[in-house]
């Protein structure tokens, strides 16, 4: 210090020339070396340990029953989400409705569906054909019209359906709400006072509001259907669990079989990640001054940027480095 | 102009109160607007301005008493002695008739400024989509905006969502605009913006009634001004009138603290 405020003040810079040194961090780098070698110890577990059978789980990856199970695995998720999010939907506008009795159904709906286990609901479906034989269309406490086989219209993939669908509307009906709740009551009542129709005023103006708040937790809820439809095994529903336990039940080869349905579920929800990233990016208009980059977009910007850092420091001046 | 046209717009509030849980807001207030004239409401927080206002287009309902537009009821249809409330669809299509413009702005923050002006005309009054969209460039322009049709409300700053809103108000062609405190959520050197465009309007023959706290543009703007106290309209007159000839004590009070 002294010495600087001795120095003639005809200097313009007294700073100049001075080096910078950055701060160490011994710990990171001792953490960052405990990471490392823990990893190569589980990788080289994982090569090394032949009872993986790597053979196996290759060879059973793409196997047209697994494949077959991946695909039903698929089906049931997206049609319980539609599902489940449609009658959310409708259940968390029912419980914002002014009718008490509107209100009441809808809490008492999410009240039973989240009471009751999944598996025990799937069961309940499975064999609601004990407690009704037929199911009638018609005029309530009046004459029937048509009349259908319960058994034939909920098959193993119905009750599948029925269950898991109604367990997810239960839940998603709170997503929504939780959604519908955190749109500011201005935009409420900048719609109505434009006499946009009530109808508009949900699709246009506040949904998609909402869908700011619901898409990260809908999202985190279809990932949890993709693996909780594995419970339905207990209907003996050829879905990827089910048809991965009845091979290793056949070849008594359950660790491989176990990984390769790990495989697909990582992959299935892998795929899910990706495509959140850009339903997120799409709601997010107006929300934020600038959308976030794609990671193409990064990768674009990255490049560009290290490539132009590579430029100006071949051209430098070798004298002052 | 497109926009605004010389509509009749007589708006009359008789005997109207308001409460909001065991606290009277409104204790019995009478107005009547002259279509075309320029009203603007002064006076201190919790006075009900605000709730008069909201009252006039139903955004609030009112416990007792009646306002009406050009004659007609607002809110309610008269059969015989009996009021009858209207459905949501009939109180919709009457609001269009008013335009409102909030404190807060309340943009639709997902869409574009243009998308924000053309909205109401298109679905609320199912006018076509490329019509309603060369009068929102019109008006956008007008406000002095021509630039920022594409651009989403945060990207704006608050005189500019302002007048925006202004914009999206008087795309309905409305016969009554109500300003609701339009310059009090805005940095002070937005708000000069925001009141020469409400001043320019002024001078169209739109029928407006405007809460503010601006005395300035009061005396500039107005044809009347109206002063309310804890839920009543304590005096009103011509700018004149009111702000240099008080005869209330409380409107003298207030304006020696706000002149």
């Amino acid at each position: 210090m002294t010495l600087l405020e001795h120095r003639p003040v005809a200097e313009a810079n007294p700073y100049e020339g001075l080096r910078v040194v950055k701060a160490r961090h011994p710990g990171r780098w001792a953490a960052t070396a405990v990471v490392a070698v823990l990893l190569a110890m589980v990788a080289n577990s994982l090569i090394t340990n032949p009872r993986w059978e790597w053979g196996v789980v290759w060879a059973y990856l793409g196997e047209v029953s697994i494949v077959e199970g991946v695909w039903m695995t698929i089906k049931l998720t997206l049609i319980t989400a539609v599902l489940g999010f449609a009658l959310g939907t409708v259940l968390a506008l029912m419980r914002l409705s002014q009718s008490p009795l509107l209100r009441a159904v809808s809490w008492g709906y999410t009240w039973v569906f989240r009471s009751v286990p999944l598996i025990l609901q799937l069961l309940l479906w499975y064999n609601l054909a004990y407690l009704y034989q037929t199911l009638d269309v018609g005029i309530p406490f009046g004459p029937s019209f048509a009349s259908f086989e319960t058994l034939s219209l909920i098959d193993k993939f119905g009750a599948a359906i029925l269950g898991l669908g109604l367990h997810q509307a239960a839940y998603s009906a709170e997503i929504v709400r939780a959604g519908i709740l955190s749109v500011d009551q201005g935009q409420h009542e900048a719609a109505a006072s434009l006499g946009i129709p009530r109808r508009r005023q949900s699709t246009r103006i506040v949904l998609p509001q909402a869908m700011r708040t619901i898409v990260p937790t809908a999202v985190n809820e279809v990932i949890g259907l993709f693996k909780g439809t594995s419970i339905v095994y207990v209907l003996a529903l050829g879905e990827l669990f089910y048809t991965v336990s009845v091979i290793y039940g056949r070849t008594q080869r359950v660790l491989p079989m176990l990984v390769v349905a790990a495989i697909w579920y990582v992959v299935l929800t892998t795929v899910v990640t990706v495509i959140q990233f850009y339903v997120e990016r799409y709601y997010a208009r107006g929300a934020v001054r600038t959308l976030p980059p794609t990671p193409l977009q990064r990768l674009r910007g990255n490049l560009t940027a290290g490539l132009a850092r590579v430029r100006s420091t071949s051209g430098q001046d070798p004298v002052t480095r | 102009m497109t926009a605004v046209d010389a509509r009749p717009g007589r708006v009359e509030v008789h005997g109207v109160h308001k409460s909001f849980g065991a606290h009277e807001v409104l204790h019995g207030v009478d107005l009547v607007v002259e279509p075309g004239s320029v009203t603007v409401v002064l006076g201190p927080s919790g006075s009900g301005k605000s709730t008069l206002l909201r009252s006039i287009n139903h955004l609030e309902t009112v416990d007792r008493g009646y306002v009406a537009l050009d004659g007609e009821l607002v809110g309610y249809r008269r059969r015989g002695d009996v009021l009858h409330e209207l459905k949501e669809r009939e109180l919709l299509r009457q609001r269009t008739r008013f335009g409102f413009v909030f404190q807060s702005f309340n943009l639709f923050p997902h869409l574009t400024a243009l998308e924000n002006v053309v909205e109401a005309p298109v679905s609320a009054q199912g006018r076509n989509r490329r019509e309603v969209e060369a009068e929102a460039r019109e008006l956008l322009a007008r406000v002095g905006l021509a630039d920022k049709a594409g651009a989403h409300p945060r990207q704006l700053s608050g005189g500019q969502q302002q007048r925006v809103a202004i914009a999206r108000a008087l795309a309905m062609k409305p016969a009554v605009l109500l300003f609701d405190e339009p310059t009090s959520a805005l940095d002070p050197e937005l708000v000069g913006e925001v009141l020469s465009v409400i001043t320019d309007l002024a001078r169209t023959g739109t029928t407006m009634i405007v809460v503010t706290h601006e005395i300035g543009f009061a005396r500039q703007a107005a044809d009347r001004i109206v002063f309310m106290d804890e839920g009543r309209i304590v005096e009103q007159g011509t700018p004149a009138q009111v702000l240099d000839d008080p005869q209330h004590e409380r409107t003298k009070a207030f304006l020696a603290k706000v002149l």
